[in-house]
């Protein structure tokens, strides 16, 4: 290789005189590149008083030669040698003096906790969240009590807003889903009742589990996904641009500017297209009962309409009404609790859509054992 | 109605702002402590000091966003802090704020920013609430720019849309929060402007928190400096008086970091 193409690598070379060490560094040091370790010198070395570090050579350096002499200071330091770096260029001698002690620092903030330490603040911040969660639905239903007397002042173009946001925007994946799941339902029904020679039933199955359940469960699914999981994304991100902090400034509560429109228009959106789940489910049903049961679509109407009463179109509703308003705050809440960062919006937005279905979930399981107590 | 003009003042009239024995922080973290001062009714008044010392904790607290560890806030000579939800929105009706990022709501025009408190507060007509807007826009340069989104505007257009906003109930009491932070510095000196005629035109008390020093010369009465470590206010006064006659080096050290930098002082 010509002399003049002469790759130049980090150098150490150390000598030994009586009891000091004479450590010099050479060469090109770049934090890409492949850089000695002390550890690779400092296992031969016995009976040293003093190390003496200087530099010769040098053709570049950067933070790995610092990391380097750091290693040796350190050492030196554990060893209880003196070390001496007085020969080095000043620029570096000083960085180095400045980074003395720099992996000793104390944590200014403690992150790691013992094991009560972290159940405690775990239960610390449960009780604040349920706090938060009471006292939130609290100033929500303060908000409705207070919109008769302030009817002039709702947000009316908002609500309108919301609720194509949230209704109309949605009807595309609440109509495949609704379908797919009636279709589902005849489907695993179909072939149970063909061996009863009771295929005119699956009418009433898929129309009961449709209107009394899974219509008004997947609609608030699909909402709680969509439009929750937006509401806590605007508002939590209104959070971290100082927009609710300029509402509170200017005396307009966040409440009434931003939960009740959305609220509402959940509220009355979720019924809607729980009635439009209903009908696309049914339909999915139809088309099944008619491929694989052969049983003509006017036969599988009036079956349905006969098991079909308003009390089951009724709790259905109610179920749909109170998914939509657990919605509603489950993302509005996350929303304006969330941090004012980038993350703090994600976090948000997820917590938005889990406690919105942890919410329906257990809404769900009430509502079954109060109608079953009610006999409806 | 805003105040007087800033000559007929008198001391008689009660403080716009007194902060009495304030403690302020966050999540039991303390801040600041003790902290004592009142702004009189049409001053230009400074809340300054290096970064991290508490200004915009102070400044939060004063307004209602923090809630103080101790201490009291009176606006315009009436129990502020202290004071219930209801009464605090019905005296917010005295405050304007600009924010750092001017905050202004993203899913409105610019229009629609300045007219979303008239309508909170106020019984006027639609009309008439945006002939105000549309006033308010154009006294700020904002003439054309009217049904913008806050998205479609520059940043020191924003600035000056959240100060249209802030000054839209035309209050006796306006906040800003580091007012220049991110504008170059003709826009910067373009905003003085505005701010100085507004104080001159409506007798607007102002309460500024800003490390500018060029601004806090020409514009200041009478300042407050915070520090990190004392947690508290070190001076207070006129900056012009403060730079002639203090004696503690750190303040000695921040005004004169201005002077150096060819100011007129």
């Amino acid at each position: 290789m010509p002399a003049t193409s002469k790759i130049l690598l980090a150098e150490v070379s150390i000598e030994t005189t009586n009891k000091s060490l004479e450590v010099c560094v050479s060469g090109i040091w770049h934090i890409a590149s492949k850089k000695p370790s002390w550890s690779q010198y400092s296992t031969s070395l016995k009976d040293i008083d003093l190390v003496f570090i200087k530099t010769s050579g040098l053709e570049a350096w950067d933070s790995s030669l610092l990391l380097f002499l750091i290693e040796i200071k350190t050492w030196c330091k554990i060893h209880k040698i003196a070390c001496t770096t007085s020969a080095l260029p000043t620029r570096m001698y000083d960085l180095l003096e400045n980074l003395e002690g720099v992996y000793d620092s104390e944590i200014a903030k403690p992150r790691g906790e013992n094991f009560l330490a972290t159940v405690g603040i775990a239960t610390q911040q449960a009780w604040f969240n349920l706090k938060g969660i009471l006292g939130f639905i609290g100033e929500a239903c303060l908000g409705l009590a207070r919109l008769p007397s302030r009817l002039g002042k709702f947000r009316w173009r908002d609500w309108i807003h919301q609720m194509q946001a949230c209704g109309v925007m949605s009807l595309p994946i609440v109509s495949l889903i609704s379908f797919l799941v009636g279709l589902t339902l005849a489907y695993q029904a179909a072939v149970e009742l063909r061996q009863f020679g009771a295929d005119i039933f699956i009418a009433d199955i898929v129309g009961l589990s449709v209107v009394r359940e899974m219509g008004p469960m997947m609609a608030a699914i699909i909402l709680a996904g969509r439009t929750g999981a937006s509401f806590a994304a605007t508002i939590g991100n209104m959070r971290a641009n100082e927009e609710i902090d300029a509402l509170e400034v200017l005396g307009i509560s966040a409440i009434d500017f931003l939960v009740i429109p959305r609220l509402l228009a959940l509220g009355l959106m979720m019924p809607l297209l729980t009635l439009y789940a209903n009908c696309v489910g049914i339909l999915g049903g139809m088309v099944v009962a008619g491929g694989i049961l052969q049983i003509p679509p006017s036969a599988y109407w009036i079956e349905t309409q006969s098991s079909i009463d308003l009390t089951d179109l009724g709790t259905g509703l109610l179920k749909a009404t109170t998914f939509g308003l657990l919605i509603g705050l489950s993302g509005c809440m996350r929303g304006l609790q969330s941090e004012r960062s980038a993350e703090g919006v994600g976090k948000a937005t997820t917590s938005a859509v889990v406690t919105a279905i942890l919410l329906i979930i257990i809404a769900d399981s009430l509502f079954a054992i109060l109608f079953h107590a009610l006999g409806i | 109605m805003p105040a007087l003009p800033t000559e007929n003042m008198n001391q008689a009239k009660a403080a716009a702002i007194q902060a009495k024995g304030l403690s302020c922080g966050y999540e039991g973290k303390l801040i600041l402590s003790d902290i004592n001062f009142s702004v009189r009714q049409g001053e230009a008044f400074f809340i300054i000091g290096g970064s991290g010392c508490g200004k915009s904790t102070l400044l939060r607290t004063l307004v209602g966003l923090n809630t103080p560890q101790e201490g009291s806030v009176d606006i315009l000579g009436k129990p502020f802090s202290k004071a219930d939800l209801p009464t605090r929105r019905a005296q917010l009706r005295n405050i304007g704020m600009l924010f750092q990022s001017s905050a202004l709501w993203s899913s409105l025009t610019l229009r629609q920013n300045v007219a979303l408190p008239l309508e909170e507060h106020t019984a006027l007509t639609r009309r008439e609430i945006d002939e105000i807007s549309m006033l308010k826009l154009a006294q700020l340069g904002l003439k054309g720019y009217e049904d913008y989104y806050p998205a479609e505007i520059s940043g020191g257009m924003k600035k000056r849309a959240g100060l249209a906003r802030a000054l839209a109930l035309d209050p006796a009491i306006v906040f800003f929060d580091e007012p220049w932070a991110g504008l170059d510095p003709i826009t910067s000196r373009k905003l003085n402007h505005q701010i100085k005629d507004i104080q001159q035109t409506f007798g607007t008390t102002l309460v500024i928190v800003s490390h500018e020093l060029e601004s806090i010369f020409e514009l200041a009465d009478r300042v407050i400096m915070l520090d990190k470590d004392a947690k508290g206010i070190i001076a207070e006064g006129n900056p012009h008086a403060l730079l002639k006659s203090t004696t503690d080096n750190r303040v000695k050290d921040f005004l004169h970091r201005g002077s150096s930098n060819n100011h007129p002082v």
